[in-house]
């Protein structure tokens, strides 16, 4: 094996991310408590200009790198620009609400960088190795993240779960691994797809296969949060800071996206009859069980995380009509979902205030009167989670319905859009808490919110939802070339 | 034909952009935002009188086409065009935005510019469903049109509105998703969206009974038929006047048109096979809901109830046909039952509409809608009792009215097909006159029923001019139903042309 210095450039992205982040750490030493907000500035400075970075490098091509265990191509690019972009938008959202709870420390920006260089490692990644080294380094981050309020006893059980959680689920993908490493011998992505197609008549091999594959699946679906692999999901997001949460509920979908289309689709599509059904099952329990729990849910930060698991759900079925164009929409729920749950936390964080956690839902009661525009954009959030027209959650659940559609799936479509349906009271009922309900108690009145960073940043970002869905054709045309 | 006309555009995005507009300027600067709402009302309803003008009466086709593509991966574009069937609803859903911010005006006292936009927004919407081509631009309208609804019924309604507006809501949503599987089944099958192409596609009949059940299930609930019809009396009930008025005279056409565009010409041999099955609903809804109506005890409720019985005459005007083509293999004849039912769409758009707005006035007045809390209107109130008795008799089908044109068209097409059908469709002759006029009597006649109605004063101007413009409408059309009806013609004919060609 040779080191070959002339490939560095194709991960320029990661070098730059790296050493950014590795001069973060180092300012931090140096900056004042006071003047902490350098390090907050030159954090999403470090990540624009890895996404520049990024960018300047696309070339429409796909190039393995060092010896086959880096992978560079178009999907790629556009998943790590989304995640970078999308990261930025929340650490923009958590300065105000860090700050009020003395979270605002350059602990915080660091393991987020470091979590988004493993995000952008996994993303890239062609060996089983490569892939492991970029979850850890992803979950590490987060685990840490969740733990960060340390006298909170709410999230440091929180953070214990999702350690615990996390390390059994890495341990499943591990072993599944190592049995797909021994049934074809190497742990280059490519390679072992080649060893499956050739070795298909093998009977012996292909038990050690599918036992390999339950295991990765099962692995997968813990870190995609999808059920019956979904418990950490409620409690993480309800224990962990919000601003933490926010972190979580966003780019690390897309990444998670990214492992299941390195290993399933690249490496395991010899396998793809067999995996489908259990994405099938994955996927309808997913549906159900996300749509219905999140009914029963009184806390915003809870409902957002069983919506979640319901968006894996529909995000799944388009992996799982293992066509192309299904990738493509799987692509496109994955970046969506990802900016509008972004919004989602992000709303939370706005209105949160020192000492006054706003994740009740009933802390939003007659919203509608007191920030009339907030609550304009609360209600583009939720109708897009819901998937209604015009905003891009109609887009992505089309999208990816007409995939399960043109592979005879219909029965999968039907149940998909009744579940959306019970799910769509669900965001419903917050829209009914803010436009309907008489406000009461003192909640968010105390305080105007004005235009602050915060606000200026969700007004954005449910514009961007909203214009996504009178104009997806740009979005979509992007990730049909980054796949095809 | 004036294809390059962005006419329909303009229909769509004035209002919304108007809608926008009053939202901008807010309550904060008084009256403005009403002003401001009501210039892009009237500048609509210009605009649609323009294309009722400019519309070709001689051809089929569909008119002001104007085609962009929009997203372009999935072959969906932004298609608009109008033929005989859609313009008049164009017409009139610009025509009730008017009426409805007038009626607004002084009444909504709370958030006063957000209830104005979000009708001017809706009525754009509406627009958008009744001029989309492309199946996914319908559905857009179609359920983005559920918004400002949502918000309205959710927002200015009665006391029980929150319960109405979200059952109003997942009933239509339920419906209106297996629409969307169906279309993008039809998608799959054609890789196009576009509605026009969909009726030239061939489909076997099992698949075409699945996908005429998926597109029942949606328009069923919009008309509303029965038995998915319980969200509209809740809904009726609960929204404030405005709300009941577009909901009433535009909403429920939307079921309607959906199946002249889309269940009758795409699936025509499911439609055929499925007639006596359509028949029988339509006329549970005539006879059985007409019922129904006669035992309520609040005013909106009942007319809410006789909407669902006048709109059970519109869908069997729409399956008439079927049964006349099986029996003397022609369409001869059969044109008059769906243009009947076409024209007791209008209408019913109109006679809803000034029901709806006279319960408004007692109810701005005494704040109640229980007809036993009147009697005895007529002596302190009588202009209005003399416009609720011809709106009445026009409800109950009284020739020369509106509300007899199409009553009467569907019966003589009924005649053609079965006598006992026509028989039952006539009884709502009978039973709109009784429980419409039964109800005028206890709340008008009689003697002057509480202190209330002692106290009431009679219709201010803007009342007046409203309930005068609603009554020049129902009798212009009573009188003289022709203009309307040659409008639809060549399109209807069309219409039944191709659903005698079967598309095994």
């Amino acid at each position: 094996m040779k080191f070959d210095t002339s490939q560095l450039s194709a991960v320029a992205p990661e070098i730059t991310l790296l050493t950014l982040a590795c001069a973060v750490l180092l300012v931090d030493l140096f900056v004042k408590e006071e003047s902490r907000i350098i390090t907050g500035l030159l954090t999403m400075g470090s990540l624009l200009v890895t996404a520049v970075v990024v960018a300047a490098g696309m070339s429409g091509e796909t190039q393995l790198l060092f010896d086959g265990s880096i992978v560079r191509d178009p999907m790629g690019d556009v998943l790590k620009i989304a995640v970078l972009l999308i990261t930025t938008m929340v650490f923009l959202y958590s300065g105000d609400y860090q700050k009020d709870r003395e979270l605002y420390r350059g602990e915080y920006f660091v393991l987020g960088l470091f979590g988004v260089l493993g995000m952008m490692i996994l993303i890239s990644a062609h060996s089983f190795l490569t892939l492991y080294l970029g979850l850890e380094l992803m979950s590490l981050s987060m685990y840490v993240m969740v733990a960060l309020q340390r006298d909170e006893a709410r999230a440091s059980e929180a953070a214990m779960k999702y350690f615990v959680l996390g390390a059994l689920a890495s341990g499943m993908l591990l072993y599944g691994i190592s049995m797909l490493y021994g049934a074809t011998g190497s742990l280059d992505i490519g390679e072992v797809a080649i060893a499956i197609q050739s070795q298909s008549s093998n009977a012996d091999l292909n038990l050690v296969l599918v036992f390999g594959l339950v295991f990765v699946v099962s692995g997968t679906a813990f870190k995609l949060g999808a059920v019956p692999f979904h418990m950490w999901v409620p409690d993480v997001y309800q224990g962990a800071p919000t601003s933490v949460t926010t972190y979580i509920a966003s780019a690390p979908k897309i990444a998670a996206f990214a492992m299941v289309m390195r290993l399933l689709v690249d490496g395991l599509n010899g396998m793809i009859l067999d995996w489908q059904p259990m994405l099938i099952i994955l996927a309808l329990l997913s549906m159900a069980l996300g749509n219905v729990i999140a009914i029963a849910q009184t806390n915003l930060k809870r409902m957002l995380a069983y919506s979640g698991i319901s968006h894996i759900g529909f995000l799944l079925l388009g992996v799982l009509s293992g066509t192309e164009a299904g990738y493509e929409s799987a692509m496109f729920y994955a970046i969506t979902y990802a900016l509008t749950s972004a919004g989602g936390f992000g709303m939370i964080l706005l209105m949160s205030r020192k000492g006054f956690e706003a994740e009740e839902i009933s802390d939003y009661k007659g919203l509608a009167k007191r920030h009339p525009w907030y609550a304009l954009m609360m209600l583009i959030l939720m109708f897009s989670m819901a998937g209604v027209p015009p905003t891009v959650g109609f887009y992505a659940k089309l999208a990816v319905l007409q995939q399960v559609v043109s592979v005879d799936l219909v029965w999968l479509a039907v149940a998909a859009v009744f579940f959306s349906v019970i799910g769509a009271f669900y965001y419903l009922r917050v829209i009914k808490t803010i436009y309907f309900d008489k406000a009461e108690g003192e909640g968010m009145s105390v305080e105007n919110v004005d235009l602050n960073p915060v606000g200026i940043t969700l007004s954005l970002n449910a514009m961007v939802v909203l214009a996504l869905g009178l104009f997806p054709a740009q979005l979509m045309l992007i990730c049909q070339s980054a796949i095809g | 034909m004036s294809s390059d006309s962005s006419l329909l555009s303009l229909l769509i995005w004035i209002p919304i952009v108007g809608g926008l507009l009053t939202l901008a300027v807010g309550d904060r600067r008084g009256a403005f935002g009403r002003v401001t709402a009501l210039t892009f009302a009237m500048i609509t309803l210009l605009i649609s009188l323009a294309l009722w003008n400019g519309f070709d009466r001689t051809t089929h086709l569909m008119q002001f086409v104007e085609m962009v593509p929009w997203i372009e991966p999935f072959n969906i574009n932004y298609h608009l065009g109008v033929d005989g069937i859609s313009m008049p609803f164009i017409v009139l859903t610009s025509f009730i935005t008017v009426i409805v911010v007038i009626a607004g005006w002084e009444v909504i006292q709370d958030r006063n510019s957000q209830y104005m936009a979000a009708f001017l927004m809706m009525t754009g919407l509406m627009n958008g469903v009744f001029a989309a081509l492309d199946a996914i631009l319908f559905y857009v309208f179609w359920e983005a049109m559920l918004i400002p609804m949502f918000v309205i019924i959710g927002v200015w309604g009665g006391p029980n509105r929150v319960y109405a507006t979200i059952k109003f809501f997942l009933y239509t949503f339920l419906g209106s998703v297996f629409m969307l599987i169906s279309l993008l089944w039809l998608y799959s099958e054609s890789n196009t969206f576009s509605i026009l192409a969909y009726h030239d596609l061939k489909i076997g009949m099992t698949a075409q009974i699945l996908i005429f059940f998926a597109f029942l299930l949606a328009f069923a609930v919009k008309v509303p038929m029965w038995p998915v019809h319980t969200w509209l009396p809740d809904a009726h009930v609960e929204a404030p006047t405005g709300g009941s008025v577009v909901l009433a005279a535009i909403m429920l056409k939307m079921g309607a048109y959906g199946f002249l565009r889309f269940s009758l010409p795409i699936v025509p041999d499911a439609s055929s096979e499925l007639d006596t099955f359509m028949i029988t609903l339509s006329l549970i809804a005539v006879v059985y809901i007409g019922f129904v109506a006669l035992v309520q005890q609040d005013m909106k409720k009942l007319i809410a109830y006789s909407s669902i019985s006048h709109m059970g005459f519109v869908t069997l005007g729409f399956f008439i046909p079927f049964m006349i083509f099986k029996q003397s293999g022609s369409m001869e004849g059969a044109a008059i039952g769906v243009e009947g039912a076409l024209a007791q769409m209008i209408s019913h758009g109109f006679i809803s509409g000034a029901m709806f707005l006279s319960v408004g006035v007692l109810y701005d007045r005494l704040h109640s809608r229980q007809i036993g809390d009147y009697g005895g209107v007529a002596n302190t109130m009588p202009v209005f009792a003399a416009f609720m008795l011809f709106f009445s008799m026009a409800n109950a089908g009284l020739p020369g009215t509106s509300g007899f044109v199409g009553e009467f068209m569907v019966i003589l097409g009924a005649f053609r097909a079965n006598f006992w059908i026509a028989f039952l469709a006539a009884t709502t002759l009978i039973l709109g006159a009784a429980y419409t006029l039964w109800m005028y009597k206890r709340v008008v006649y009689g003697k002057v029923g509480n202190e209330g109605v002692a106290g009431l004063s009679d219709m201010n101007k803007r009342e007046f001019l409203i309930m005068a413009i609603l009554a020049a409408a129902v009798l212009g059309m009573g009188l003289y139903p022709a203009p309307v009806i040659d409008v639809m013609h060549a399109s209807v004919d069309h219409l039944l042309q191709q659903i005698t060609v079967s598309k095994l």
